[in-house]
């Protein structure tokens, strides 16, 4: 009996794919229509909606390391930011003498706080293919050493969500300070074009959006890979009964460790894919508020499920934008509510209520083999 | 014969109560051992000193009398191959019976190990056979989380073998089965003693009278009496420590 | 010695009685006679230690001082040039405004102004209130005049009051070392100098480093150097202190979670809010009163304990209720919710008290300061310090001695078993939750005192009080307690060296390794239990 193959790609995940795909590809046609067909994208939605996959991709590295090891991290808006700064900081070396200040060499606000040399940890950022491995290897790196030491310790459950929390918050003060060389409060921005190519023009905007598309489509792939296989299999045993997993001589940090740094990495990736689409990365990306925000949209969508969390990232950050501009004063309350209607009604999220509708229907009994 | 597993002085203390106290114990290869003792006599302590759970402040615990066990960690001790089954069934819940058994297979535990894992026909056989032997074929695509009390405890007792240890320890497997299923554990642990040490931890004297080896009984953090059944049970401090008078 | 303070006021009040009517008849002598005349009479003027004599002064030394043609009143003038008004020095009387030429001012030279300065000096050191005599010795400490070495040494002999005295000595010395006196006489006045206050050492001395004499510029080197190492000692504890308040202020912001997240295990997020619950009740009271009855305002503080502690705790009993209530045994999933509750009430508190910061206002009692060696202590942080030792120390034997204690520590501790007992365990977990809730509301009223009263309130102290609970150990009061104030003392000594961000990152840092190397932290609850 072949059953207890699991596929890559089964049902949900197909229907998933394929729906990113057709919206990928009509999407970007939809903008070359004429302003009056009622198919008519607007191209400025373009970045916006790059922007929500962002946003997907980044509550798919989450339900990686919560939804199926267990470890819920408030901190992984930290991830996303340094991936984002990383990206950030190749975009402001881009814009090179075309500043303000037209300093060939240092950015804008280097000039203003009076540096002379660019920092060394500037370095290299120049080279876009250097920032972009930065942007993947800079949270990978955090998670790693934190994970390493955390895990070791056999810091679990809430205690882990609060010291990630706190990551988090020490990193955003430290963000804040110009001293770091990140340009303190205002962050970075005033971006012109990354690889030579214009931000503000209409063909880039279709091709960032169109690479979110493919790396949200290949991450999503990856952690289910990660998840059907036999690691994947250990993360779940860790979760549901860790010293039986240690007893059976698996050792437990070595696999947390693995998913979390892997699920910052792809935060991080989101991060460095957000920053040209959004134009502005600013120390406000570290606030705790933001890293609980991303746990709602995987607790919505269902956790432990990768498309769910992506639908679930996509249906909330849409109700955001909604909300935040016909009913500012509703967001909150709708937020609030959110969690917890979420956690006392909907423990498996959406995708569960789908399941629990599909598995009300008679199902053939199991037959004995 | 050498002793596979050997404790010597071994003390552990929590706030200032000894749970284990100068506890010294030879278990042979190949033997089956039972270990009474009435509640709190330091039995699972004992079993968590063994698997690297919990340090011990002072003695020695000897693997195949060169292997310090007081210095590795769970997993390792795991790996040297030592199988334990804890008294209140634990099995991974939301796997089901099958891959319950997979993930205990014998087979190297490391992350990238497990990532690039494929199936060999070897494995699926085991799997089959120890299907039967546990009696949940039938069960096998079953999540675990819906099983009895008594099929979680055979699940366990399958992971257990799954492992193929040298050395299983084994808490009050017979809580919650029928009389029937007792016996027939009985038979299963003493089927595989022999090729494999085994130690059992057990309140129920039937299933020790079933298993017919040689007991030791913990009093208070360290051995009582040790010797066949008939004998310990004869003793007046062993009766006083039992019925409490 | 209630005998010797009514002679005192008795001393006091008698020579002002005695001489009402003289200082009245030398007034009105002034403008008559030569300015030697006059002299005298500023003399006797002074001497007279009437209260009003020294505004009669002052506007004669300010050629202020006129005589009305009409009615030979003696008045004060003052005002522009075309729109003079007159009062009378004598009994305050307004006398509205006066015609050009209808006073006669009454004229001083050089010489009777310095003699109206030292009899000014004089006669402020003699002042009936000690507030006012304190001033102007600290007034003639700052800056010596030769001229004043007189007085202030008549002053000091008649001086009383062992503040004043010691200002009065301090004043004289630094006087003293001005002039040409003998060295042992300045040498001494050294010494009595140098138990000042750094500053005031150094603002009396710093003149005389390079004094013609060596030995007295060896001295006065030596005074200011001890000075400045006792003022760097006085920092420590200035540093300590600081650290205590921001110790008081984290412990009570933490001790409302130590019950709900040490005792019952649950993780409540909204617990900032519930501060901020606490600070918004304070200053709805503050505007009750001011409504209602201002001039009991002082009371308003008073008022809001209780009634923060009540409402709060009654959000908390209905949050258990709700909310947690059905997420017991899982932790993230109540932290997730308990994360909507706080959102739900920020935003409420932003709807109803709208986004900005409120003014709660600081009661009398608490506002002002005093002086502890080298350092100024304010009580509004005294006060804050007393009440989070009061509420630690209260909420302690409570969890002691109360049937209700006892009823939730059998609860946490083994729940079937208190439940076959009798206790009804729902019941204990409400008020429970009620009571770190009820807590969370005492510290907002204590934040609101120190802190900006705004939605945002809660979230500041959100991830510093988890950091003290986790710290001290899960469960421990005392735990709770020893963080709170070590952490406060930490972030104070490290912010003179590393900035207050930088400070505060080190400390997240450190509490972030900490809980690595010691995940049940500083003390932690052992036993078997524990061990799983």
């Amino acid at each position: 009996m072949k059953a207890s193959m699991t596929r890559l790609i089964d049902l949900r995940l197909g229907l998933f794919l394929a729906a990113l795909f057709a919206v990928t590809v009509l999407a970007p046609l939809a903008t070359t229509l004429s302003s009056s067909s009622p198919f008519n994208l607007p191209s400025y939605l373009i970045p916006l909606m790059g922007k929500y996959l962002c946003y997907a991709l980044l509550a798919v590295a989450l339900d990686l390391c919560w939804g199926y090891a267990g470890i819920l991290s408030l901190g992984h808006g930290a991830f996303f930011a340094l991936g984002g700064y990383a990206m950030g900081m190749h975009l402001m070396r881009e814009i090179g003498a075309r500043g303000v200040y037209a300093n060939p060499e240092l950015p804008d606000f280097m000039v203003f706080l009076s540096y002379d040399h660019l920092p060394w940890f500037w370095w290299g950022f120049g080279n876009f293919g250097f920032a972009a491995v930065m942007a993947l290897a800079v949270p990978g790196l955090l998670a790693f050493v934190f994970g390493w030491f955390a895990f070791r310790s056999r810091v679990s459950g809430v205690y882990l969500s609060i010291i990630t929390q706190a990551l988090t918050f020490a990193l955003l003060l430290a963000f804040f300070r110009n001293e770091m060389g990140f340009g303190g409060n205002n962050g970075l921005t005033d971006f012109r074009d990354v690889l030579g190519f214009s931000l503000s023009a209409p063909s880039t905007r279709i091709a960032l959006f169109v690479l979110t598309a493919i790396c949200l489509a290949a991450c999503i792939l990856i952690a289910r890979a990660i998840t059907i296989s036999k690691a994947g299999k250990v993360l779940v045993a860790v979760r549901d009964a860790e010293s039986r997993t240690r007893f059976l001589g698996y050792r437990v940090e070595s696999y947390s460790v693995f998913v979390f740094t892997i699920s910052a990495m792809m935060a991080g990736l989101a991060g460095a894919l957000y920053v040209p689409q959004v134009g502005i990365i600013n120390p406000s990306e570290f606030a705790p508020a933001n890293s609980i925000e991303i746990v709602v949209w995987v607790a919505l969508g269902g956790r432990g499920t990768l498309v769910g969390a992506a639908i679930g990232a996509l249906v909330v950050v849409a109700l955001k934008s909604w909300l935040t501009a016909t009913f500012p004063d509703l967001w909150l309350f709708a937020l609030g509510g959110l969690f917890i209607l979420v956690t006392l009604a909907l423990p498996n999220g959406l995708l569960g209520l789908l399941d629990r509708f599909r598995r009300a229907k008679p199902a053939p009994k199991e037959v004995p083999a | 014969m050498t002793a596979q597993l050997y404790l010597d002085g071994v003390t552990r203390s929590f706030d200032g109560f000894k749970a284990i106290n100068n506890l010294a114990l030879s278990v042979d290869k190949g033997e089956l051992r039972a270990v009474i003792g009435p509640n709190g006599a330091g039995k699972t302590t004992m079993m968590d000193i063994i698997t690297g759970k919990t340090r011990p402040d002072g003695g020695e615990v000897l693997w195949n009398m060169d292997t310090d066990l007081t210095r590795l960690d769970e997993a390792r001790v795991a790996r040297l191959g030592i199988g334990r089954k804890f008294q209140k069934p634990t099995v991974f819940e939301t796997h089901t019976v099958e891959d319950n058994i997979r993930l205990s297979l014998k087979a190297p535990r490391g992350v990238f190990a497990s990532l690039f894992h494929r199936s060999t026909k070897a494995e699926e056989t085991r799997v089959t056979e120890l299907m039967d032997q546990i009696r949940l074929t039938h069960l096998r695509f079953e999540d675990a989380a819906n099983l009895s009390h008594g099929q979680k405890q055979w699940l366990e007792i399958g992971m257990l073998l799954a492992q193929e240890p040298q050395l299983l320890l084994v808490d009050e497997p017979a809580a919650g089965m029928t009389d029937a299923e007792t016996m027939e554990t009985a038979e299963l642990l003493k089927s595989i003693a022999g090729e494999r040490t085994v130690i059992v931890v057990e309140h129920d004297m039937d299933f020790v009278r079933a298993l017919d080896c040689r007991v030791t009984v913990l009093h208070q953090g360290s051995v009582l009496a040790e010797g066949s059944l008939d004998y310990v049970s004869g003793r007046d401090d062993v009766i006083e420590v039992y019925l409490g008078r | 010695m209630l005998l010797r303070l009514m002679t005192l006021c008795l001393a006091l009040l008698l020579p002002s009685l005695a001489s009402a009517q003289t200082l009245d008849e030398l007034v009105g002598q002034l403008p008559d006679g030569n300015y030697n005349d006059r002299a005298a009479l500023v003399t006797r003027i002074a001497a007279t230690g009437d209260p009003r004599a020294a505004s009669v002064l002052d506007a004669l030394l300010e050629g202020e001082l006129e005589q009305r043609t009409a009615d030979g009143r003696i008045v004060r003038v003052t005002g522009s040039r075309n729109n003079e008004t007159a009062v009378d020095v004598l009994t305050g009387e307004e006398l509205g405004t006066v015609a050009r030429r209808s006073t006669e001012s009454i004229r001083v030279n050089n010489s009777l102004r310095r003699q109206i300065r030292t009899a000014l000096g004089v006669l402020t050191l003699r002042d009936p209130d000690p507030a006012r005599r304190l001033a102007a010795a600290e007034a003639a400490l700052r800056s010596p005049d030769a001229d004043q070495l007189d007085p202030l040494t008549e002053a000091l002999e008649a001086e009383q009051n062992s503040t004043i005295r010691t200002a009065l000595e301090r004043a004289r010395a630094a006087t003293l070392l001005g002039t040409d006196a003998p060295i042992d006489a300045r040498l001494a006045a050294i010494i009595t100098l140098a138990d000042a206050p750094a500053m005031t050492v150094q603002s009396a001395l710093n003149a005389h480093r390079a004094d013609a004499d060596p030995q007295i510029a060896a001295a006065v080197a030596a005074a200011i150097a001890a000075a400045e190492r006792r003022q760097a000692v006085w920092s420590q504890a200035q540093n300590l202190w600081f650290g205590l308040s921001l110790g008081s202020v984290l412990l009570l912001a933490a001790i409302g979670l130590a019950i709900t997240f040490g005792v019952m295990g649950v993780i409540n997020l909204a617990h900032g809010e519930l501060v901020m619950l606490g600070a918004y009740t304070t200053y709805a009271v503050q505007q009750v009163f001011r409504a209602y009855a201002p001039d009991m305002l002082g009371w308003s503080l008073a008022v809001a304990v209780p009634v923060a502690f009540l409402l709060v705790g009654a959000v908390g009993v209905a949050i258990e209720r709700g909310i947690v209530r059905h997420l017991y045994g899982r932790p993230l999933e109540t932290l997730l919710a308990t994360w909507g509750v706080s959102l739900i009430l920020q935003q409420l508190v932003r709807t109803l008290f709208g986004p900005t910061n409120r003014e709660v206002g600081t009661p009398d009692w608490m506002s002002g300061a005093f002086q502890l060696g080298e350092m100024t202590v304010t009580w509004s942080r005294v006060s804050i310090v007393v009440f989070a030792l009061f509420v630690f120390f209260g909420l302690l034997l409570l969890m002691r001695y109360s049937a209700f204690g006892l009823q939730m520590r059998a609860v946490t501790q083994n729940r079937p078993m208190a439940a076959n007992l009798g206790i009804r365990t729902g019941y204990v977990d409400a008020l429970t939750f009620g009571l770190g809730a009820g807590i969370a509301g005492l510290a907002g009223v204590a934040l609101s005192q120190i802190d900006n009263v705004s939605p945002n309130l809660g979230q500041s102290y959100i991830i510093d009080s988890f950091l003290v609970v986790v710290f001290g150990g899960v469960g421990n009061l005392w735990g709770t307690f020893a963080a709170a104030l070590s952490l406060g003392i930490a972030n104070k000594f490290l912010e003179p060296w590393a900035g207050a961000v930088l400070g505060k990152i080190l400390i997240l840092i450190f509490i972030i390794l900490f809980i690595q190397k010691r995940p049940r932290g500083l003390f932690p609850q052992r036993g078997r239990a524990a061990e799983g």
